[in-house]
């Protein structure tokens, strides 16, 4: 339901839980966590009407509190110019001084009460019933068992065809009830019960259905999401279940009227009947306050002060011609992840020969991914990308050990009475043994694990073979279309060095439910390794180089690629080089020090917000404590994933690489030159919004609420059946990040920074509906530099505005190292000299 | 080394006094202090461990000091080392020492570092002093630390409904447990005509005799004893509170529910073994409830679908199994499955959020739909009908809000019509009316012995009005100050219950009330409208006022930090053996008012905050 047609009484079930489907949390469960706009739902509005929607409504706080801006104003990391240049935007009729002064010093109110669950309040005000607290426990307790994926030993007994079907049959065929109330047990057994005919009960009167649904299922956000979740995507459970958020809706209010039943007896006048007052309807509109323009007006000035620096940083360190004469020692694609910034900058200044790049890490090959052993595919392309190609790995020694600790066995009576005797004792010094030098356990995740090195991929398809409707491996023809696509996507179509690298990324964490949220986001959530080799492979095959060089691309018989994996937890790199010519082996063998090293380097960077890391005495040594941190039982931060991440720059590598961005950058190479049209920006602009900005927004959101959009502090969550945390065993679940992966990062919304005349960036952005969403409301904001001259388009309302910078006096590199030991916050943008590029 | 046993309650609470002074954001000086203060512990422990096996591992025992003698009665701080004492404190410093080591850095940047820390030291203080304990009264104090230590870490994220609901929920569980010690103290006392000791119960000869004489009262004891345990060690019919006490971090999860805190019941019959071994009722009490419980947690643990229930639940059938155990005086036996099963336990909740992990790759590779179990070849209507009572916890949750909390609740609701003002001018009515009557002589004299009971049950209205007091704060404080006032009144006319003895009492409970007062009358001058239909969450803003009114609470309970501990101790030895009504009345007083106390505590200080400019979490989460 819109704003608009509020007026409306008439209650469509279709179109109300439709609605309701759109507002709950989207995140599948934990194996696939990915991450996303948190409120996506209100993404078809302007950011800051979004926001205001979304806290008057639903008490979404969308800001960082008026505090928490003053002193970033006070620390200077809001520039007065800026803010004051907000303000007169912002208040268009009032005097700079007493808006300054207001927000500055001026009072609030403290407390707001969002609309949403106002109706449903009423049984507690009027009726005197905490039906929450009567009936989420149960209710909480059979969606878990129903759904769990594995915890349980005794698994839900029936399947009879979804949800509803198997509460019938239980009634049908167990001694007692669910319920007390002997009209609530006939409305179960009816198939034919509708969701009106329980809310007429209920609620009463049909113009408050929605608003009553929506109070209902916002009460528990968590198990409400995961439903909706789970019914348009059962595939997402390895262990499928029939669950709508229809029978939820209707399993709840039965229960509702059972506990109401019991009190009051079957005489109780439905909640609309008895309102203290009137509440306002949900999506009545809402009005901006002065304070929540004060707060957009802060956050606004907030993330512009952080742009303009970073701008300023691009225009006076670019370099426009990065044509060098000689071919380059080696290349390296790398994803655009935020995490590989500072590796990339560290193996350029190792090997100025060189020259890297960033691509989304699935590296443009989309399939499913059947590991050997294993009974499930896993898809490795983006999220919203339904691949018909399927890759198998075959011929692998790998096996894996059992551990007693997660074992049935442990939770029998008489089985675990003899563990206990007998294992348990072992347990204290498995523990012992973790704390003074951890080491890879059944409790990590491990990228390495993800695919075996020594196993075989079936990546060519020969003979069209199929299995579940996909095709294993690709054609010729496929795969060279994929290799071109990326090359030319990046700009590298010409002087290919003869070792180039495709690294896909993974991460490493122990003890950790929300691993997946670690791994290469452009792989669903998953390591890269599978992919990096896959796009070598086809680069490196004969007859895809040939319809490559009919194409225009010409690589070198003596040019190889080689697949590969970093690992962002760890700092460690694996090779999938197995059939390099003699040359090759050699100058890969250099190369492969160059990266080592730049790993090194690249942990002592990252060490710097590690308080666990004590010893600073020289790279190697900071490394190994790094690399223990991943396998540390008690390590809720092996890694700080996206925190930061702010910018996403589209262009060449001359744009970025002599400026210091603190690994807050996601780095996509694009060169205009060899697109014109914008053909390749618009498939990498269609990729990087709802991917980066789905990061970043998650981020944003879990930072500025953390409580209700994101999940808390992660230490004491309790896994509940293998798809979602919550706290302790009695609570909803907690969809969003934990406290622990967002506390250092600075909410602000990613800034697109794409290399091309503004005219074609204007016309690619407008392409799509759906990624033109992503600008227009604000949710992403982007800037064009101007490829040819020192000039700067900012868009905003449509059109492409020239921009002009406030003066900002940049760092230079001198302290650097120093900072890079010891500051724990964010780095200003700093100009880089060593650089050799 | 005999001499000196409370060194091992020095250290952590030398521990704790240093973490008290510590700024609470050096988080670094906050962790080395506590593990100095584990590694000391446990290096103590081995010394202690190689001069009692060099000794040949006799029974250590010694009366360390009298806290307060008057007549027959003394008050003794005695301590005693066996063999239970060696395992439970030698798996305690090391698992506590362990769990410490894991938090130092698991708990990182987390909001309440500090108070976590002194939680755990705290814990470990009453952990020690209970299984260190020579005689029922030093063992009280070490109980009473357990539970306000566990009400805490349960609470410990403040801010949020679930844990502070859940918080006062075991807290209530645990008053329970409370009740059966005091009233199994008072029976000793009249049992044994002393204030025993744990060593004597060893005199087989003595023991014997005692029972010869007084059987009914010996098993009333044990039974006290038993449900102690019990509700201690999460069996059955208590068994629900364990889950839901695993709201805290991980780690003290693991530690108080997962091992230590949850064996102590087990602890309680193997210190008490010696008395009631000898009476085969007993032990079939004993057993059954380890049967039953091992039973009906392994049917529930095997229905959980979220990790640390299960756990939980495994974990409480173990324990129902060292009930059987000790039934059959297989005492060593127990000892072992006590120390393995806290390992196991600890671990496995530590590692618990791997388990997606680890259970996720498994299925990549094993995965088989809808796995059969034993259970499925029962009939499908017994299947069926089994699985959602487990599902239900066997109803085990609502069982203590129907029987117990409910009706009581219902029964203050009626007595709303009663004016809190009433109540005062009742008591000073009764004050008076009971002073002209005594005035008469010999006739007044005559219906002397009826007065307790009029006291007492005055003193319960008190306790219940405060306890449903769904509103005014500063009555329902009130009331519980007047319910210790009259519970004093009640044991004066009772027996000779001398000034200095109702000072000692009613000397901490003013003092306590007076100071709470002050603090809710402060809040209130500052504008927030301090009431109890509703959560207030003012620790958030006022950590320091908040932490001065929990110790009025303990003041107010009778926590032993003021004198009224000794006191509500002198009360019950003034109440004859026979007098179960009377007992009975002042022990559900005493079970109220910690609850009415907490409650008042919960609803101000804890909770989400009342101004929304904090980031608040759903209710449900």
């Amino acid at each position: 339901m819109s704003l608009e047609k509020t007026g409306t009484v008439k209650f469509s079930e279709h179109e109300v839980l439709h609605e309701l489907k759109h507002y709950l949390p989207a995140q599948a469960p934990l194996k696939d966590f990915v991450h996303h706009n948190t409120l996506h739902s209100f993404q078809d509005r302007k950011f800051e009407q979004a926001l205001l929607e979304a806290f008057e409504i639903f008490g979404f706080k969308g800001n960082l509190t008026l505090r928490e801006y003053r002193d970033l104003f006070k620390s200077g990391k809001i520039d007065v110019r800026i803010l004051k240049e907000k303000i007169a935007v912002n208040f268009p009729d009032q005097k700079m001084e007493q808006v300054l002064d207001k927000m500055l010093n001026g009072k609030y109110p403290k407390s707001n009460s969002p609309r949403i669950g106002k109706l449903r309040s009423n049984w507690k005000r009027t009726f005197k019933i905490d039906l929450d607290s009567l009936v989420h426990p149960t209710l909480f307790r059979i969606l878990s068992a129903y759904l769990d994926q594995g915890i349980s030993i005794w698994n839900f007994p029936i399947d009879a065809g979804g949800f509803m079907a198997s509460m019938r049959e239980f009634e049908r065929n167990a001694y007692g009830s669910l319920f007390k109330s002997d009209r609530v047990r006939a409305l179960l057994m009816n198939e034919k019960t509708t969701l009106t005919e329980v809310l007429n009960i209920l609620v009463g009167d049909e113009k408050w259905f929605e608003q009553y649904i929506f109070d209902q299922q916002f009460a528990h956000p968590g198990w409400s999401g995961i439903v909706s979740v789970i019914e348009d995507a059962p595939h997402s459970l390895l262990d499928e279940r029939k669950v709508s958020l229809h029978d939820l809706v209707l399993f709840e209010s039965l229960m509702e009227i059972d506990q109401l039943d019991q009190n009051f007896g079957q005489v109780w006048s439905p909640i609309a009947f008895r309102l203290a007052e009137e509440p306002i309807h949900l999506f009545e509109p809402v009005y901006f306050k002065e304070i929540s323009i004060i707060l957009y007006t802060f956050h606004q000035a907030f993330e512009e002060s952080y742009y303009q620096q970073v701008l300023t940083g691009l225009l006076e360190t670019r370099k426009f011609s990065h044509e060098s004469a000689q071919v380059p020692s080696f290349q390296a694609l790398f994803c655009i992840d935020d995490r590989e910034c500072s590796f990339r900058r560290y193996i350029e200044q190792l090997d100025p020969q060189c020259s890297t790049f960033g691509t989304p890490g699935f590296f443009g090959v989309e399939f499913y991914y059947k590991p050997a052993n294993e009974k499930f595919y896993t898809k490795l392309c983006p999220a919203p990308v339904f691949p018909k190609y399927l890759i198998k790995e075959e011929g692998t020694s790998a096996y894996r050990k059992s551990e007693i600790h997660y074992q049935p066995a442990s939770f029998g009576l008489i089985r675990g009475a003899l563990l206990s005797m007998t294992y348990g004792f072992i347990s204290p010094f498995k523990l012992i043994k973790n704390l003074l030098s951890p080491e890879v356990s059944s409790a990590t995740s491990l990228s390495f694990n993800h695919m075996d090195k020594d196993a075989q991929l079936t990546i060519e398809c020969k003979n069209g073979e199929h299995e579940n409707d996909l095709q294993i491996g690709f054609t010729v023809e496929e795969m060279a279309i994929r290799v071109e696509n990326v090359l030319r996507s990046i700009g590298l179509v010409k002087d290919f060095a003869p070792l180039v690298y495709v690294i896909g990324h993974g991460a490493s964490s122990t003890n950790n439910p929300h691993y997946a949220a670690y791994d290469c986001g452009a792989c669903s959530g998953r390591a890269g390794s599978v992919n990096g080799r896959v796009l070598s492979f086809m680069a490196n095959h004969v007859e895809v180089r040939k319809i490559l060089a009919s194409k225009g691309i010409h690589i070198p018989d003596e040019t190889q690629f080689v697949g590969a994996l970093h690992d962002t937890t760890r700092d460690e790199i694996d090779f999938y080089a197995d059939s390099l010519n003699t040359k090759n082996v050699q100058l890969h063998a250099n190369n492969t020090e160059t990266f080592k090293r730049a790993l090194d380097f690249n942990s002592l960077e990252r060490s710097r917000r590690f308080e666990s890391v004590t010893d600073k005495s020289s790279a190697t040594h900071v490394h190994q404590q790094i690399r223990n941190r991943s396998v540390s039982l008690f390590e809720p931060r092996p890694e700080l994933n996206h925190a930061t991440n702010a910018l996403c720059i589209v262009g060449r590598r001359g744009l970025t690489s002599q400026v210091f961005l603190d690994r807050r950058s996601f780095l996509n190479s694009y060169d205009y030159q060899i697109d014109p049209e914008g053909n390749y920006l618009f498939g990498i602009l269609r990729a990087a919004a709802p991917v980066c900005g789905g990061i970043n927004l998650e981020y944003y959101f879990s930072r500025v609420d953390n409580q209700k959009l994101g999940a808390g502090s992660k230490l004491p969550h309790n896994v509940m059946g293998l798809i979602g945390v919550a706290n302790g065993t009695d609570g909803d679940l907690r969809p969003g990040l934990p406290s622990q992966m967002i506390e250092v990062h600075d909410p602000v919304r990613l800034l697109i920074i794409v290399e091309h005349f503004p005219e074609v960036v204007l016309k690619t952005i407008q392409r799509d509906a759906a990624t033109y969403e992503w600008f227009k409301n604000e949710w992403v904001h982007l800037v064009a530099v101007h490829p040819e001259k020192n000039e700067l388009y900012r868009y905003k309302d449509g059109q492409m505005h020239s921009m002009t910078l406030q003066e900002f006096e940049l760092m230079n590199d001198q302290h650097l190292s120093e900072l890079l030991k010891n500051e724990l916050d964010n780095l200003p943008v700093i100009k880089l000299s060593q650089n050799g590029k | 080394m005999e001499n000196n046993i409370h060194a091992f309650i020095l250290i952590p609470l030398l521990g704790f006094i240093l973490l008290a002074l510590q700024n609470k954001k050096s988080e670094r000086l906050i962790s080395s202090i506590t593990l100095l203060t584990m590694i000391a512990q446990l290096g103590l422990f081995f010394t202690a461990t190689v001069l009692w096996f060099a000794q040949g591992r006799p029974i250590w025992e010694h009366a360390d000091f009298t806290l307060y003698q008057h007549e027959d009665y003394s008050f003794v701080i005695d301590f005693y080392w066996d063999k239970a004492t060696w395992v439970y404190l030698g798996v305690g410093a090391f698992l506590v020492f362990l769990v410490s080591f894991y938090s130092k850095t698991y708990m990182h940047r987390e909001e309440g570092y500090k108070r976590f820390f002194m939680n755990l030291t705290f814990f470990f203080i009453g952990f020690n002093i209970v299984v260190l304990a020579g005689n029922f009264e030093t063992l009280f104090i070490g109980w009473e630390i357990l539970g306000i230590s566990s009400f805490l870490l349960i609470a410990f994220y403040r801010n949020r409904y679930l844990p502070v609901k859940n918080a006062v929920k075991v807290f209530s569980i645990y008053r329970i447990g409370d009740l059966g010690i005091l009233l199994a103290m008072w029976l000793s006392h009249h049992f044994w005509h002393v204030n025993i000791s744990f060593n004597e119960l060893n005199h087989h000869d003595l023991v014997i005799e005692h029972w010869t004489e007084q059987s009914a009262v010996g098993v009333a004891i044990a039974l006290m004893i038993l449900i102690t345990a019990m509700a201690k060690s999460a069996q059955f019919p208590f068994s629900s509170w364990l889950p839901r006490a695993m709201e805290g971090p991980t780690p003290s999860s693991a530690i108080f529910y997962g091992s230590l805190a949850v064996h102590i019941g087990v602890f309680l019959l193997l210190r008490t073994a010696h008395f009631w071994e000898a009476q085969d009722i007993v032990r079939w009490i004993i057993g059954l409830v380890g049967i039953i419980t091992a039973g009906i947690a392994t049917v529930i643990a095997r229905v959980q679908g979220s990790i640390k229930s299960q756990i939980a639940y495994s974990s409480i059938a173990q324990i129902g199994l060292m009930f059987v155990e000790l039934s059959m005086g297989w005492y060593d036996l127990v000892l072992i499955h006590f120390a393995g099963n806290a390992f196991l336990r600890t671990y496995q909740l530590l590692v618990s959020p791997s388990v997606v992990t680890y259970l996720i790759k498994e299925q990549f590779y094993h995965f088989t739909p809808r796995v059969k179990t034993v259970e499925d070849s029962l009939p499908k209507k017994i299947e069926y009908s089994l699985y959602m009572l487990s599902l239900k916890e066997f109803n085990l949750d609502s069982f203590m809000y129907r029987y117990l909390w409910n009706p009581t609740k219902r029964l203050g609701a009626r007595l709303s019509f009663i004016r809190h003002g009433w109540m005062w001018a009742l008591a000073l009515v009764a004050l008076v009316v009971s002073y002209a009557i005594l005035k008469e002589g010999e006739a007044g004299e005559h219906y002397r012995h009826y007065f307790p009971y009029v006291f007492a049950s005055i003193a319960i209205l008190l306790v219940l009005k405060a306890f449903t007091e769904r509103k005014l704060v500063f009555w329902s404080w009130g009331m519980i100050i007047l319910n210790h006032m009259m519970v004093a009144v009640a044991i004066m006319f009772n027996e000779e219950f001398t000034w200095d003895h109702v000072l000692l009492y009613l000397g901490g409970i003013v003092v306590a009330g007076a100071a709470g007062y002050y603090i809710l009358g402060r809040l209130r001058s500052q504008g927030y409208p301090v009431d109890l239909d509703q959560f207030h969450g003012l620790s958030r803003s006022h950590g320091k006022l908040a932490f001065a009114f929990l110790l009025a609470c303990l003041g107010l309970t009778g926590f032993p930090i003021t004198t009224t501990f000794l006191g509500e101790d002198l009360i019950f030895s003034h109440i004859h053996e026979d007098q179960w009504l009377l007992a009975l009345l002042t022990g559900f007083s005493f079970i109220l008012d910690g609850l009415a106390v907490i409650r008042i505590y919960a609803r101000i200080f804890l909770g989400p905050h009342a101004e929304s400019i904090f980031e608040m979490g759903y209710r449900s989460s």
